[in-house]
């Protein structure tokens, strides 16, 4: 029999009001990959939190390496050799990297002193040890957040670490890097025997990394199984509880005319920085034109320019053949444009507003809603929400709650609601799905397509790549402002995924 | 005129008076910068020296030596700074709130005090601080005049600068502070908790804001409380700190600025009214201030330049 890395017998793990985890039992062998899938809020970071010990559960018992544990918190778990890469890296960014690395376990000189060349000389033998180049003297807030995460595994390994906990390790990386992070996994598994616990939620890593598969759905574990005899299918509706495909989505119809017309802009960023770099562009109706982007390469600055939330610096943006540029957001919504901005918390809707006013939002003026402009007919108002609610299968407790008290799939869906609802022959729509479970994004998906089909002009950006080939008839790719490659269906990811990275590609070679 | 002003300026005289009214400053931004890498914004350092001036003229009053002084002003040091990381790491009350409550606090409670025990005119003459000579400086000229026959704290001052700065940036306990202010998840995940270099923080900066205060009632008035004699040195303290990165070295730098022109000022009052070269000090505090806003500016864009190459 294997030799069992991690056990949890009856897990269960409650905050106020949610059961987070819910008798939980499962057995992760020694030198395995496993991966722990399932939708947002499903449990699986805190199940991890609960083997880390940030959480300690209510109820039932974890051993480690056939030890149970008896004291729930970091110090304990590191100690039984488990480390974690969390999420949102655990790096002082003015720190080097030797010395985060080496954070609460710092080689002393004279035993009160910190010794410097001794954290660089350890960190080198580790890079060198698992062939995880870096520069261990260089300040962790000037390298990528490939590098960054590096930085992560080396610090878990330097705390010899022997089961290796990776929340969501692939959400920020290139697929580049992505395959990097592979290979390193491989190799720790491979050479030094480690247990690695993979979160996700995208199915072909589970399929391309793990030996193992563990779904979650609603706190509880409901079925674990040898990767080698799943697939993707099986495991989204696993993950779901009902089957679920993830079919070719039906596009029907020709590109008409031209409804979007981006020429030469050139737009800068908060800091000043030129963020848009002389960039046209244009989407006919009918079509979803995606963005293909690492954060940060003018994305946000250019849907942001278009839809008149930031003044460009020169060039032209057309709306449906008038000229939409500086104008007001307001006055280019006047024009036929709806727009899902990419922080739904931020500028997608007010937190504190119910579901009905939120839905309401924009249409307040139109005369079905009010009499003389002043009076404001509830009951119409009450009417359209509840049937923009059933229309966008939003789930929660009624149009009458708060909008922040919902998930963050519903939440959207409420954007989504109202946006679509303009019936607008534009529509810009940024991370249509950032954060939102399996089911949702199925919804989500559909209504953007079919909005298509109804003629619509699309402009869709997103940092979900999957999402983006899915719905798009055509691709461009950006780098630093400027388009760096334009893809007609059908897409290869290999392709895309480089000209997404511009020159960062020949650095890499050379770090390497 | 004009030489007989610049004479006056660049004595001995207005160096030995930078020194002296440096120091307090000095080592309240000591204090400031242990919380200020913490993470925390503390503007109750005002209190904190207030405290420790009452409390150092009461403990030579009662036990009449200003060692006895001292030793009260370490004690109330600690018990301030437990206050304050109470309400502010405990309870996670806005740190800018609890600060203003503490210089208030603080203030009432000395005058009270002092009323109470020494009547409406304050009290002086009390035992003071010693002044140390070192046999052989006089005989550098104009240095020795500056540095020799100081008030001990002076000197102390110094010793203090080296050893926060060697805590701050060379043993592992200055990493762990650092990491609590700028990143406390990181420091929690690594097994340390950063609550605890928070309460570690505001004890150092009690300590060393109340040992501000005892140099400025025992040492400098050689055992004089006089009410609000703190005079918001604790503010200048602070914009020290924010000054030099919260770096005990630069912090100790920056007091001495501000030292000079508060030298420099009580030069003047032979010249120009009183009122205006008392403002001095101040103006070159927000003239520092100005300083640091655009630095830090001019740095988040040149940060900002650099950063798309690295990060893509």
């Amino acid at each position: 029999m294997d030799e069992i890395a991690v056990r949890f017998e009856h897990v269960s793990m409650a905050f106020p009001g949610v059961l987070a985890n819910d008798d939980v039992s499962l057995d992760i062998r020694k030198g395995e990959v496993f991966a722990l899938v399932g939708e947002n809020g499903a449990g699986k970071s805190t199940l991890m939190n609960v083997l880390y010990g940030i959480n300690t559960p209510t109820d039932g018992k974890v051993f480690i390496r056939g030890q149970e544990v008896t004291a729930f918190d970091p110090k304990t778990a590191i100690s039984m050799g488990v480390g974690m890469v969390h999420q949102h890296f655990m790096l002082v960014p003015s720190f080097t990297v030797a010395q985060n690395i080496v954070l609460s376990r710092e080689p002393r000189r004279g035993r009160i002193f910190f010794d410097n060349a001794a954290a660089e000389r350890k960190t080198r033998e580790l890079v060198e040890e698992y062939g995880l180049e870096v520069d261990p003297a260089a300040p962790v807030e000037e390298l990528s957040v490939g590098l960054q995460q590096r930085v992560e595994i080396l610090k878990t390994l330097y705390r010899g670490a022997e089961i290796l906990i990776l929340d969501e390790p692939t959400a920020v990386l290139t697929p580049q890097e992505t395959e990097e992070l592979f290979a390193v996994i491989r190799r720790v598994v491979r050479d030094r025997g480690m247990t690695v616990i993979i979160i996700t939620h995208k199915l072909y890593e589970v399929m391309a990394i793990s030996d193992r598969v563990g779904v979650m759905r609603k706190g509880q574990l409901v079925g674990v199984r040898d990767t080698a005899d799943v697939d993707e299918k099986t495991l989204a509706s696993m993950m779901v509880g009902r089957p679920m495909l993830y079919d070719e989505l039906e596009k029907t119809g020709v590109p008409g005319e031209e409804l979007i017309r981006v020429r030469d802009l050139t737009v800068r960023d908060n800091r000043g920085l030129l963020a848009v770099d002389h960039l046209s562009l244009s989407v006919r109706a009918g079509e979803v034109l995606g963005i293909a982007a690492i954060e940060g390469n003018g994305q946000s600055e250019l849907l942001e320019a278009i839809t008149g939330m930031r003044k460009p610096e020169s060039g032209t943006v057309t709306i449906r053949g008038a000229d939409a540029t500086g104008k007001s957001p307001g006055q280019i919504r006047a024009m036929g444009l709806a727009h899902v901005p990419e922080d739904r918390l931020a500028t997608g809707l007010s937190r504190d507003g119910t579901v009905t006013e939120n839905l309401l939002a924009g249409k307040q003026r139109q005369s079905q809603f009010n009499r003389f402009g002043i009076h404001q007919r509830t009951s119409t108002v009450e009417r359209y929400a509840r049937e923009l609610y059933e229309k966008f299968d939003i789930r929660g407790a009624g149009t009458d709650v708060t909008a922040g008290s919902m998930s963050g799939g519903n939440m959207q869906k409420v954007v989504i609601a109202r946006e679509f609802s303009f019936d607008a022959p534009v529509l810009i729509v940024a991370q249509p799905t950032r954060g939102v479970d399996v089911g949702a994004i199925e919804f989500i998906h559909g209504q953007i397509i079919d909005r298509r089909n109804h003629g619509c002009a699309i402009l869709l950006c997103s940092a979900d790549l999957d999402e983006v080939f899915r719905l798009s008839d055509r691709i461009i790719t950006l780098y630093e402002g400027k388009i760096t490659g334009e893809f007609t269906g059908p897409f290869s990811k290999e392709e895309i995924g480089y000209r997404m990275t511009g020159s960062r590609q020949a650095e890499k070679e050379a770090a390497v | 005129m004009l030489k007989t002003i610049l004479a006056a300026i660049f004595s001995a005289g207005t160096f030995n008076q930078m020194l002296r009214s440096a120091t307090p400053v000095a080592l309240a931004a000591l204090g400031g910068a242990m919380t200020e890498h913490a993470g925390i914004m503390n503007i109750g350092m005002d209190g904190m020296i207030l405290m420790g001036a009452f409390f150092g003229v009461l403990g030579s009053y009662l036990f009449g030596s200003a060692a006895a002084g001292v030793g009260l002003v370490l004690l109330m040091g600690v018990v301030v700074g437990l206050f304050f990381a109470l309400f502010v790491v405990k309870f996670k009350s806005d740190e800018f709130i609890i600060g203003t409550a503490l210089n208030t606090f603080a203030l009432g409670l000395t005058s009270f005090l002092s009323r109470a025990i020494f009547g409406a005119s304050g009290t002086k003459g009390n035992p003071a601080l010693p002044t140390v000579h070192i046999p052989g400086l006089d005989s550098i000229p104009f240095l020795g005049q500056v540095l020799n026959d100081n008030s001990l704290f002076i000197y102390l001052t110094w010793l203090l600068v080296l050893v926060m700065w060697l805590f701050v940036y060379k043993t592992p306990y200055g990493f762990w502070l650092r990491a609590s202010g700028e990143k406390p998840e990181t420091l929690r995940t690594a097994g340390i908790a950063p609550e605890k270099m928070k309460w570690l923080a505001s004890i150092l900066c009690g300590l060393l804001c109340g040992l501000a205060g005892a140099h400025l009632s025992l040492g400098q008035l050689q055992g004089t409380f006089a009410e609000n004699m703190a005079n918001s040195r604790g503010y200048i303290a602070f914009a020290c700190v924010i000054f030099s990165k919260a770096n005990p070295a630069m912090a100790y730098i920056a007091a001495l600025m501000f030292g000079f022109f508060d030298a420099i000022g009580l030069r003047l009052q032979d010249y120009i009214s009183s009122d205006l070269t008392n403002t001095i000090p101040y103006i070159i505090t927000i003239v520092m201030m100005v300083y640091v806003v655009v630095r830090s500016q001019r740095k988040k864009r040149y940060a900002g330049k650099r950063l798309p190459a690295k990060q893509g």
